[in-house]
């Protein structure tokens, strides 16, 4: 992109629909001769982040951020994919007819939204984003674009999600208040969990906290990567009366499972987006939700498609009604994509076996 | 109002009985005068305004939203107050025609630096693109929803930097006692603009709160007790105490709190008509028997009804005031205004609610035709005719009696009761005994022993010895209940499901089922639901056999393995039955809990529909009359 992209000027023959195409196997972006986050094995694969619903394993030459080809390695191992290449973010790279670049989602370490510009017209994949600052990840960069697609994760003007600081401030104050019970905190493993431990020092917090064991490849990942989580404990092995007014990090499947059971008195707590409404919260018996999220919220979807000053928005998994609705009163052009598979990661986490040691 | 709207967010999720006595009593060590009292008279149910319709809620937010979106974002929620609290959309500053000395709402602080922070980063990252400085151009679609969320977005660089300055210049959000004092004096035609305004000054949560107030709905599962009992813990008080002032008092209970902090004396109870704390009984056992002398007791029959406390006495004018407490000290009155022209003399008798016809008590199913009733009609009143059975006397005009032992207590109730002279009130019959085996025989055959036709109400006998005076609470070796043996049957395991709280990680519902005959054969129907009655180590085992068991799930519901010859036999034990058309069986359980596991038993082998149908047509008539 090297030049305004903000106005619409299509090359006769031209349309986004031609550059980029929602398919069975994602979205296709045919003039380049690769897809982005497909959920089926393809050739090439653009990747936009390591969550499991957007990065899966099996393509023959993916394409993403090193943070993003080092996770995928972590989760499936070595031989994840036929060949990989780094990209960092602002550079860019020619694939077939159209040239790609890579900008920040501010989403979880390594997430990029990638723009794909093909003659005169951009389109920006935004893959999964949020606008609110987070101390594991740089931080969302608006790009300009003719198209803008975008997530829907929370599409629905009761998602306001408010600042992370606070819901960390609650969860210090309920550890005050149960010094002799123990708080559990249900966090998605990659990205959420880590951005939990970096809000409670930044809060202050320096005592040690604990991992549960599903956490503890990814977490360390992210240390190496120079993001500064204080001093971190495996929660095996330790005897569960010194577990009396800790803070443990587990996956949300375990939060209610017998893995529960060595904690004192535990405290259920779960970040994530979805506390903002209470019978989601409930359903989980959630004793302590907090309202952190990886995802824009609604003013944050809004306030984006908004500065994109795009023309034309896409809207991929969520609550598409709503946000194409919005998209539309307010006299931009919006289709839902229909795409399928996302937005899986959050709601299934690799289930943790009953009576395993994890 | 946020800190309360906090307190009672809290305590929503919070299962623990305990934890929320530590919350609330945290709550109420924190927070000062008089909001606290407010919050006190709000979880005990004392505030008294009226309260505002679901209609009117709807049409401020109405006036605000797109209703399109509106109607997606309540069928995801499905409540209303929080649907309204979580999308309520703040004023922004070009739309400002908000009212005088009310400037629309900024964005916190935090908010204002990330926007601005962010408007930094896209700056120079994105200098090369379309939108460096004057940014503000290709913002041809301003979010009309601009708000709390969490980014903040790209408003406030297009001059609105200097509308949206980074400190707080909200109007200050309204403090409970504000909301609650303004909200006892307000007209009906004040009430859509106060609330508006309230709305845009407080935060999710406190918008949440607010909208549970102002319409009546709580609902958090607090009872007024449990509020009560940690307001006393301020003070290291037993509640006790606290219950026998309260009914003098009124919100916000400044004298209470000074008491409770020791800063002043204890609050005098002008009530004339006060709850005095309940004395309760001791389950027996049957080791129990041998360390007790039959002599130095009194036993009566145990009624199935519900145990309140009726009190009179003369207020400063002489006139007569009654008033019906249930056990925990709940003024009930206004559920019972049949029995109230009968207790005429000053006075407080212990005694039993129940349904008499033609002099006959009627069993529970049918008393239970008059509980939690909104209105009270006149013909409810004339076919679930209210009685009162009295078996002790607390107070007498003026005279405390609590100190005499049971004995005298008793012998002033029988010359009360008869100088009451009323067809609605009379005493409840002592059961004669000489040995603890003609009090087994006694409770084996009520009918027999002059329970007579009252037999079926009967639940068993109470002990009291003749000496104990009335202490509150529960001491031990004063009273006993011997209840009657529970129906029990053997039922299978079906489905299971996960507890709250403690009980998370375990599967401690059970839905059991009995056999019957189906269109292909014999088949399990669900009868009802158990959560308890099993010991710590029993629920180890029927968790671990629910997980090895489970045949299918469904959310946090396990389908466990239930056939002929494969599956879980439960011990079932019940107070009684009732016939319920929500249940597929067609019959509801009174008090079920699991009383043993049958692991000797093939499922085939468990009880049958027809079983229970047999007991239930005794009792189901009743109602009907």
């Amino acid at each position: 992109m090297t030049r305004r992209c903000g106005d619409a000027t299509y090359i006769a023959g031209m349309r986004p629909q031609d550059i980029l195409l929602p398919t069975a196997a994602g979205l296709c972006c045919k003039p380049g001769g690769f897809h982005i986050d497909p959920v089926r094995p393809v050739e090439r694969a653009v990747i936009t982040h390591g969550h499991s619903d957007h990065a899966r394993a099996g393509h023959g030459a993916v394409l993403a951020t090193q943070e993003t080809l080092d996770m995928m390695r972590l989760r499936y191992g070595e031989n994840f994919a036929g060949s990989t290449q780094a990209i960092r973010y602002g550079e860019e790279i020619r694939l077939g007819d159209v040239r790609v670049r890579f900008h920040p989602a501010g989403h979880v370490l390594g997430s990029a939204q990638v723009a794909v510009t093909c003659q005169e017209t951009c389109i920006v994949a935004s893959g999964d984003y949020k606008d609110a600052a987070d101390p594991t990840c740089a931080r969302f960069e608006l790009v300009p674009c003719d198209v803008f697609i975008t997530e829907a994760t929370f599409g629905l003007p009761v998602f306001r999600h408010g600042d992370a600081a606070d819901e960390v401030k609650k969860l210090l104050a309920s550890v005050a208040l149960f010094p002799e019970r123990a708080h559990l905190v249900g966090a998605y493993s990659l990205g959420k969990a880590q951005r939990v431990i970096a809000l409670l020092r930044q809060a202050g917090y320096d005592a040690p906290i604990y991992l549960h064991g599903a956490m503890e490849k990814i977490t360390h990942y992210y240390q190496s990567r120079g993001i500064a989580l204080g001093e971190l404990r495996p929660v095996k092995g330790v005897k569960k009366s010194a577990l009396a007014g800790t803070i443990t990090l587990a996956p949300p499947s375990a939060t209610s499972d017998l893995w529960t059971r060595r904690f004192p008195d535990p405290v259920t707590a779960f970040a994530s987006g979805w506390m903002r409404v209470r019978a989601r919260a409930r359903q989980r018996g959630v004793e302590l939700p907090l309202v952190i999220s990886d995802h824009a919220d609604w003013d944050g979807l809004t306030s984006t498609i908004a500065a994109t000053g795009a023309g034309e928005i896409w809207v991929t998994h969520g609550q598409e009604d709503a946000l194409v609705h919005w998209c539309r009163s307010k006299g931009l052009k919006a289709r839902p994509l229909d795409l399928v598979g996302y937005g899986d990661e959050e709601e299934s986490e690799t289930p943790i076996p009953d009576e395993a040691e994890a | 109002m946020n800190r309360f709207a906090e307190l009672l967010d809290r305590l929503a999720y919070e299962p623990g009985r305990n934890n929320k006595l530590r919350l609330i009593t945290g709550y109420f060590r924190e927070v000062g005068d008089p909001d606290r009292g407010y919050a006190l008279a709000a979880l005990t149910g004392a505030l008294s305004f009226k309260h505002a319709k679901p209609a009117l809620i709807r049409d401020l937010i109405a006036a605000r939203t797109d209703p399109v979106l509106f109607g997606l974002s309540y069928d995801y929620v499905g409540d209303l107050s929080e649907t309204v609290a979580l999308m309520w959309p703040r004023r922004d500053a070009n739309n400002s025609e908000s009212f005088p000395g009310y400037p629309s709402p900024q964005p916190s602080p935090t908010r204002g630096e990330g926007a601005q922070r962010s408007a930094a980063l896209s700056v120079r990252t994105t200098a090369e693109n379309c939108l460096a400085s004057d940014g503000g151009k290709t913002l041809s679609v301003p979010s009309p929803l601009v708000g709390e969320g969490q980014g903040g977005g790209y408003r406030g660089r297009d001059g609105n930097d200097t509308l949206h300055p980074s400190n707080h210049n909200n109007p200050p959000a309204p403090t409970l006692t504000e909301v609650v004092t303004t909200l006892r004096t307000l007209g009906r035609t004040e009430l859509p603009k106060q609330l508006e305004r309230w709305l845009d000054e407080l935060d999710e949560t406190g918008r949440w709160a607010l909208l549970k107030l102002v319409t009546g709905a709580l609902r958090i599962g607090i009872s007024a007790r449990l509020a009560k009992t940690a307001a006393a813990a301020l003070g290291d008080k037993d509640p006790h105490e606290v219950e026998l002032i309260w009914p003098g008092l009124i919100p916000p209970y400044l004298d209470l709190f000074a008491w409770l902090e020791g800063r002043a004396e204890k609050p005098v109870n002008r009530d004339p008509a006060p709850f005095r704390p309940v004395m309760l009984a001791h389950a027996i056992e049957d080791t129990d028997f041998a360390a007790l002398d039959p002599a130095d007791y009194i036993a009566e029959w145990k009624w199935d009804g519900i145990r309140v406390q009726a009190v009179a006495g003369r207020d400063d004018r002489g006139r007569i005031t009654a008033r019906l407490y249930s056990r925990t000290g709940e003024d009930i009155t206004g559920s019972f205004p049949d029995l109230v022209p009968s207790l005429h003399l000053p006075g407080a008798i212990d005694g039993e609610l129940l349904i008499l016809r033609e002099g006959r008590v009627q069993s529970f199913n049918v008393l239970q035709q008059r509980l939690n009733r909104k209105v009270v009609s006149p013909k409810l009143i004339k076919e679930f005719p209210i009685h009162l059975r009295a078996y002790d006397l607390l107070g007498d005009d003026e005279n405390d009696l609590r100190e005499l032992p049971f004995a005298e207590r008793r012998e002033r109730l029988e010359r009360f009761v008869g100088k009451l002279d009323d067809p609605r009130i009379d005493l409840s019959p002592t059961v004669p005994f000489t040995s603890w085996d003609a009090l087994t025989a006694a409770r084996a055959d009520p009918a027999s022993a002059g329970a007579g036709e009252d037999a079926d109400a009967v639940e068993g006998v109470m002990l009291k010895r003749r000496d104990a005076p009335y202490l509150p609470g529960r001491p031990k070796g004063q009273w006993w209940k011997w209840k009657r043996d529970p129906h029990i049957i053997d039922a299978v395991l079906m489905y299971a499901q996960r507890g709250h709280g403690k009980r998370s990680s375990y599967y401690s519902d059970y839905t059991f089922g009995v056999w019957t005959e189906g269109d292909g054969g014999d088949e399990l129907v669900p009868v009802g639901k158990a959560y308890f009655g099993f010991t710590d180590e029993e629920l180890l085992q029927i968790d671990r056999f629910v997980r090895r068991n489970t045949t299918e799930k469904f959310g946090p519901v396990r389908h466990v393995v239930h056939e002929g010859d494969k599956g879980l036999v439960l011990e079932v034990a019940f107070e009684g039955l009732q016939r319920s058309p929500r249940h597929k069986s067609g019959v509801a359980m009174r008090f079920p809990r699991i009383s043993r596991l049958r692991w000797d038993k093939p499922p085939r082998e468990a009880d049958r529909l027809e079983t229970l149908e047999k007991m239930l047509k005794s009792e189901a008539a009743e109602i009907e009359m």
